[in-house]
């Protein structure tokens, strides 16, 4: 019965969220210094210009009557236009999302897969192995991921050419095609990701390793290997999602990198091009759709969480 | 269960009170060395560099490196080695002015929030949640689209990402210096708020917040490499680390070092930045506030 209340409860949270991210993208837009459609038309356009294409954007309407129909529209489906193409924005982030997903998708599960074991055995390991994880996890975090991308182009694409460097194939029409465009941007984007778990599974897992219950289960006898992954693992879990489902954020915003520098054709590369070519309406629909799907995500981890770790479900709804 | 945790890091920070003097690890010894040469580096640009990073050789265009120009020539000629020290000069710049700006403003109010708490607290405390909806290089593209590009909209928006990630940290700080006793003594001698905040809790509480911008420093280095690459950031013909690799990107395999430098001198300086942040943390945050 709790575990429904929490579940519940923090579903119902998220609509508050939601909302209040909704007023900051259309605020962001609207009370920053700066005309965006000055910035839009250029420095020739006329005063006359500027005012027609306000009127055309809504944007001369009282902001909390602009607010209503952008809401609004939201509630329907309907994000609005593409100023350049002229196609309806939900469209072009229902062709857009898929790619942005698959690209995060597979990135976090390859950064899980690697750093949650190497930072197991970091935190159990031996002298050596404390070390090489170490270095894995500052230069994971310190080299930036358009550099890694473009050296692992170098090398794969380049210099041995095994992979393509750049271009997307969608996975309905050749899922191998696919995967191999996927291979360098999954990696560029997973590397520093993997750091980021491996650092947090080896805290978490050094902290649990110290409990009381612990030096308990050794006493008892139990083997080393069903300590560390049947019972410490399991403690860390908590902790250890919570950084994966906060890092999801991060590699969202990581994706406008590498959609633009592997040319995939995600919302990420959507929203630059269209920071490019001046293109609000755009720009707000991407940001929008981006942090939407934070918020959902962190929405399921936070479930997640609460499964793993019934405590706080219970505390939670109580 | 907070008052309980905030309790033990209280006698932990007591403990630690009267200050030792800390061997510095290896680790940060290079940190600060290394960051240093950057910065010297960065500074004595003009000297170290001996070409002009906005000069076009036609002769040079994508020239290997030699004894002349050790890094090589970039597709318009110009010598990688005099770009990449210009270069970052503009990024330690942008790195340095936008965490110090985001300090300056979040200082004040984590002091505020952490100290008087209920209302304040809350106001302060949510609105700066607000600018954590958005993932960060998100904020800055969207706030980059609105006034134009350029270095400084490009600090301001870090600045403005990192500040709510400071406060916090400032306001936890506080928190547990507050409930400290001589902080409590003052308040029962009639001191006012503004000196207890002043000479007690703002000077015991800063460390973990020292600490966290200096590694967000180099973080922020990295965004606005991350902004120039994309063409949001420092304007060409300026030269800028990001904007380098840039540039670069299309003769990746005719000109490998147009490409490799640059990213060397980021990945270098975050790294500093980051030595630099773990050495200070064992020096002024040992119970870990800042993280």
């Amino acid at each position: 019965m709790n575990g429904l209340a929490f579940v519940l409860r923090r579903t119902l949270l998220t609509i508050p969220v939601l909302w209040v991210m909704s007023i900051i993208v259309f605020l962001i837009i609207r009370l920053v210094p700066g005309d965006p459609v000055r910035t839009m038309l250029g420095f020739r356009a006329t005063a006359a210009n500027v005012a027609e294409v306000r009127r055309q954007l809504h944007l001369d309407e009282p902001l909390l009557q602009q607010y209503l129909d952008w809401a609004g529209g939201l509630l329907h489906g309907d994000l609005g236009q593409d100023l350049v193409s002229k196609a309806p924005l939900a469209e072009l982030l229902a062709q857009r999302l898929p790619v942005t997903f698959e690209l995060t998708g597979l990135a976090m599960l390859l950064a899980i897969a690697v750093g949650v074991p190497l930072g197991v055995r970091a935190a159990t390991g031996g002298r050596w192995v404390k070390r090489l994880t170490s270095g894995f996890v500052v230069a994971g975090i310190s080299i930036p991921d358009f550099w890694l991308g473009i050296m692992l182009v170098l090398v794969f694409a380049g210099t041995l050419t095994l992979l393509p460097p750049s271009g997307y194939v969608p996975f309905g029409d050749d899922p191998m095609q696919n995967l191999s465009y996927m291979v360098l941007p999954v990696l560029t984007l997973a590397t520093a990701e993997a750091a980021y778990i491996l650092r947090t599974t080896r805290s978490a897992m050094e902290s649990v390793l110290q409990r009381p219950f612990v030096t308990f289960l050794r006493a008892k006898g139990i083997s080393r290997r069903r300590i560390t992954y049947g019972h410490a693992l399991k403690n860390s879990a908590p902790t250890i999602v919570t950084v994966i489902g906060i890092q999801i954020g991060v590699l969202l915003g990581g994706a406008v990198i590498v959609e633009t520098l592997f040319a995939l054709p995600g919302v990420g590369r959507l929203i630059v091009t269209a920071v490019n070519q001046r293109n609000y309406p755009t720009v707000q629909a991407g940001v929008l759709a981006i942090a939407a799907t934070f918020i959902i995500v962190s929405l399921i981890t936070d479930l997640f969480i609460g499964w793993l770790d019934p405590r706080i479900s219970d505390g939670a709804s109580r | 269960m907070i008052s309980q945790s905030i309790t033990a890091t209280a006698i932990v920070l007591a403990k630690s009170a009267p200050r030792r003097r800390h061997r510095l690890p290896v680790t940060t010894t290079v940190g600060v060395a290394l960051l240093a040469l950057l910065i010297l580096a960065a500074i004595a640009a003009p000297l170290l560099s001996g070409h002009n990073p906005e000069t076009v050789e036609t002769a040079r265009v994508m020239g290997a490196p030699n004894a002349l120009h050790p890094f090589g020539s970039d597709v318009l000629g110009r010598d990688v080695l005099s770009r990449v020290l210009f270069g970052l000069r503009v990024s330690l710049l942008v790195a340095l002015s936008s965490v110090a700006v985001a300090t300056l403003i979040a200082v004040p109010l984590g002091l505020i929030a952490g100290y008087f708490g209920g209302w304040l607290d809350s106001l302060i405390s949510r609105s700066l949640d607000m600018l954590l909806v958005l993932p960060a290089l998100l904020l800055a593209i969207t706030l980059i689209a609105i006034v134009g590009p350029g270095s400084t909209v490009a600090a301001l928006a870090i600045a403005i990402i990192y500040l709510p990630i400071l406060a916090r940290v400032m306001r936890t700080s506080t928190l547990v210096v507050s409930r400290q006793e001589y902080v409590l003594g003052s308040r029962s001698r009639g001191a006012s708020a503004w000196r207890i905040l002043s000479s007690h809790v703002a000077p015991n509480a800063i460390g973990p917040v020292i600490v966290q911008a200096s590694v967000l420093s180099g973080f922020a280095l990295q965004l606005e490499a991350a902004l120039s690459f994309l063409g949001l950031g420092t304007q060409p013909p300026t030269p800028s680390l990001g904007g380098m690799l840039a540039d670069g990107r299309d003769v990746l395999t005719q000109a490998p070092w147009v490409e490799i430098y640059p990213g060397l001198a980021i990945a270098l300086a975050v790294v500093a930045f980051s030595l630099l942040g773990d050495g200070l943390r064992r020096a002024l945050d040992p119970t870990g506030v800042a993280s």
